[in-house]
């Protein structure tokens, strides 16, 4: 794949739901690959309507989703569910198999890999995560911090293009979160993290998206969207008490 | 109305279960057509929500157990082959882990339970929704009516199987008296609570109603400020002229077998006649007196005195007019409204 | 799949039964039932010695009598009607104290009862020594229609989500002071029907986009090729195969 070619390029695209409420209004936007991206938002914006149009779960609205120059639609689909990981918000909708290992074995085994090879996708993806030990455990077993990992960990095996994470910090303990990072910022892989968790936006991406009654607002740095004021208020995202993103300092 | 081991004959057994494998068979083809990925999930609902619904047991009068079926509910809201399959997995989880329908009685359950009940349904709900107005309500009334002739339509078929291939000597006037009445009682409970189910979903989710697919309009979109129509949805464009034509044939089909199995049974075994008449004088009181005040007496075949044979040629015209009747005026609606049926695109992902 | 918890009807247990591979237990209690159910009723010795062979593959499988018995009480509505059949049969007649009763009444009865018995006693072994996800790994093994076994996955996966949505349902119902009592409310339970449906729905949903965006697309994965080696078979086939000596014997005597 030649570096030009961005990871994600969304171009017009708009949807209603069947019963006829419109969630998105032509949302244009693209990102470059190995980029981090936030995608900020207030509830209801439509960031979760986005998120499934990026691996072909919502079709049959109007524009395009490209995903490494391949676009999405039915004839690629098998192709843009490989390149495309999505995190969803509540491990356990994304865990739901017996074991953990089964569990992140299940995305590649559904790709047709199988035996040692399969074995050693799922060894690796679990390492990333740092999970390696908790191979054969009942993912229920675990706490809400190690299934959000083994979570990431799913798609992860995958070895997918972009990793797309819904509301990755979402009932983290300061630990966890901070856990949760350091993973993230050591894969070499594009993100597109939808969040309303404004500091770990900050944390985490160099640039930011908001969307904002189905339209995308606003588009550049994390810091400087965050330090405009009006803009923020706008699009009911507020900052936590006390935290100012002029003073953070940014891991990049 | 779950038919234990041993209930039922081994050939009839055994030929329902090539009726049944055979329906399965073709409502594997058919169901293709009818789930999309989004709607896969649905149908295991839809299965596990029957099997709930198949929990609630009343004791039916002179002997086994009448409950709700659900065949109706899983046609209106999946299509009727997927609905089929739905019920046939049912009664196949509850043989293996309940065991409640017998393994050799699986023919038979699904014959009568998977197969009659929701080609039933279907072909009533189908005309239906072409005759009535074209409104959400006229959807919810006709899974009123569906679900309500379906039970008692299963139960004739259950009747008619006791009596080709029952192994007791129960009098079949007793058996359809006892299993229609119980059936109609429990029939209104399932009209019930299929149109209540139909129209809560409908009115939240009609796109998870496979039988209102055809109400719904095409969307408008606003894309930056200018209203864009909306691509049609490829799996929703699926009621075909095809699929159609297959579940009238489908319905006709299970009706003539079921048709030729009595003709053939009656034709071969003159043991089973001879036997009949030989019953005629010994119970025809209590025979006259069962059918005088059951709900079958209006469906009586007139020129027969013999209230068993009657009584299943009465189950056997029924299930068939019911089909056939059912089908015949969705079949002529149909065609006047052939124009504005889009020729579909086959093309699944796998 | 489901949640990786154990169904209730399931006993967890090491034994050699427990390890067979789940097709050949489903196969041989398949073959089994058949068996039974083409005996003549006439050879009434044939089903005790069908039960002795149960009784075997229960006690290799440690699933205690208390247990099996306990299962088997899901009979019951059929019994009720066994124990009709002498009643309203016809045909006939035998007094028995004093009662005058069908004798092919009473064959029926003892023809559904020592069958029907039989067939859920070997049923409910099976799903006390097989996991729930085994046992659909086992009906996809046999070639079951991979649509058919995608269909009973969910269902069992929805059969947690309905139970636990009709619990929170029922406490919400209760704790404003409804109950449940006789048919007048009817009504109320019906109209909860439509909102458990969608509720449940919608939570299992979330699961399958889950699923789906990981790449499913109808069948589960293989992730451990299971097979059944010559000995496992043979041993799981014993048992309809000594019970087809018995039905062969109950022929012929």
């Amino acid at each position: 794949m030649d570096p030009v070619t961005a990871s994600l390029e969304v171009s017009g695209l708009a949807f209603a739901y069947p019963d006829g409420h419109q969630a998105l209004f032509g949302v244009d936007f693209s990102i470059a690959r190995g980029e981090r991206v936030a995608l900020l938002g207030p509830n209801g914006a439509g960031k979760t309507t986005l998120v499934l149009h990026l691996n072909g779960i919502l079709t049959g609205g109007t524009g395009t989703v490209t995903v490494a120059g391949l676009p999405v639609d039915r004839r690629n689909m098998a192709e843009i569910r490989r390149r495309v990981g999505i995190v969803f918000q509540d491990p356990d909708d994304q865990l739901f198999m017996p074991t953990v290992r089964e569990d992140v074995a299940f995305g590649p085994a559904a790709a047709g890999l199988k035996g040692a090879e399969l074995e050693e996708r799922v060894d690796r993806a679990l390492a990333l995560v740092g999970m390696g030990e908790f191979k054969d455990r009942p993912p229920h077993h675990l706490s809400f911090g190690q299934r959000r990992r083994v979570a990431v960990a799913t798609v992860l095996a995958m070895e997918p293009e972009i990793l797309v994470l819904d509301e990755p910090s979402s009932n983290l303990d300061p630990a966890s979160r901070r856990e949760l990072a350091d993973i993230l910022r050591s894969l070499d892989v594009t993100v597109l993290m939808v969040t309303h968790d404004l500091p770990y936006a900050l944390e985490l991406c160099p640039r930011s998206l908001i969307l904002s009654e189905g339209v995308i607002a606003a588009d550049g740095p994390t810091a400087g969207l965050l330090s405009d004021e009006e803009l923020m208020r706008a699009h009911r995202l507020e900052l936590p008490f006390g935290f100012d993103p002029r003073s953070a300092t940014m891991g990049a | 109305m779950h038919v234990p081991d041993g209930f039922i004959d081994a050939p009839t057994s055994a030929v329902t279960g090539v009726v049944a494998a055979g329906a399965i068979a073709v409502s594997l083809r058919g169901a293709r057509r009818e789930l999309d990925e989004r709607t896969a999930p649905l149908a295991g609902l839809v299965a596990a929500f029957i099997f709930a619904v198949q929990m609630l047991n009343f004791p039916v009068a002179a002997g086994t157990s009448g409950h709700l079926l659900g065949g109706a509910l899983a046609a209106i809201l999946v299509g009727p082959y997927t609905g089929v399959l739905c019920v046939s997995v049912v009664l196949l989880m509850q043989g293996i882990l309940f065991a409640d329908g017998g393994l050799t009685a699986l023919g038979v359950n699904i014959t009568d339970m998977a197969i009659v009940t929701t080609v039933v349904a279907y072909a009533l709900f189908r005309g239906l929704v072409k005759v009535l107005p074209r409104t959400r309500r006229s959807v919810t009334v006709a899974s009123f009516v569906a679900a309500l002739v379906s039970v008692p339509a299963a139960a004739l078929a259950f009747t008619l199987l006791y009596w080709i291939g029952g192994t007791t000597d129960v009098s079949i006037g007793k058996v359809a008296t006892a299993m229609v009445g119980v059936h109609l009682l429990i029939g209104i409970g399932e009209a019930a609570i299929t149109a209540l189910t139909v129209g809560a979903v409908i009115a939240v989710r009609p796109d998870l109603v496979y039988g209102a697919r055809g109400l719904t309009q095409r969307l408008k979109l606003r894309v930056n400020g200018e209203l864009v129509d909306a691509p049609q949805a490829e799996p929703a464009a699926a009621p075909a002229a095809r699929s159609h034509r297959k579940v009238w044939i489908t319905g006709l089909v299970t009706s003539l077998v079921l048709a030729g199995f009595v003709s053939f049974y009656a034709s071969a075994d003159p043991d089973g006649l001879e036997k009949v008449a030989a019953d005629k004088g010994i119970d025809k009181k209590t025979e006259e007196h069962a059918a005088a005040d059951s709900p079958l007496a209006d469906y009586g075949v007139e020129d027969i005195t013999d209230a068993r044979l009657s009584g299943g040629l009465a189950g056997v015209i029924g299930v068939g007019v019911t089909v056939v009747a059912g089908s015949a005026v969705f079949w002529a609606v149909r065609r006047r409204h052939s124009d504005d049926t889009s020729p579909t695109n086959t093309n699944t992902t796998v | 799949m489901g949640a990786g918890h154990a169904h209730r009807l399931y006993r967890h247990g090491h034994s050699p039964v427990h390890a067979l591979p789940p097709h050949t237990k489903l196969a041989a209690t398949f073959a089994f039932v058949v068996v039974v159910v083409s005996t003549p009723r006439e050879a009434m010795w044939a089903f005790g010695l069908y039960a002795v062979l149960l009784a075997v593959v229960a006690g290799a499988a440690r699933v205690p009598a208390g247990f099996l018995l306990r299962r088997l009480l899901i009979e019951v509505p059929f019994v009720a009607f066994a124990v009709l059949m002498p009643f309203v049969a016809e045909g006939e007649q035998v007094d028995v104290l004093g009662m005058s009763l069908s004798v092919s009444g009473l064959w029926g009865a003892w023809n559904v009862l020592a069958k029907g018995t039989l067939g859920v006693a070997a049923s409910v072994l099976l799903a006390s020594t097989t996991e729930l996800r085994e046992l659909l790994l086992g009906l996809q093994r046999l070639r079951l229609p991979s649509l058919l076994v995608q269909i009973a996955s969910f269902m069992i996966r929805y059969g947690d989500v309905i139970t636990d949505e009709m619990r929170r349902m029922r406490i919400a119902r209760e704790s404003r002071g409804f109950e449940a009592r006789g048919v007048r409310h009817w009504g109320v339970l019906a109209k909860s029907a439509g909102a458990l449906f969608i509720r449940s729905y919608e939570r299992g949903e979330r699961v399958h986009l889950a699923m789906v965006s990981r790449g499913y697309a109808g069948s589960m994965p293989v992730i451990d090729e299971v097979t059944a080696s010559r000995a496992q078979w043979s041993y799981a086939l014993a048992l309809p195969c000594t019970a087809l000596v018995v039905c062969l014997l109950g022929w012929t005597l």
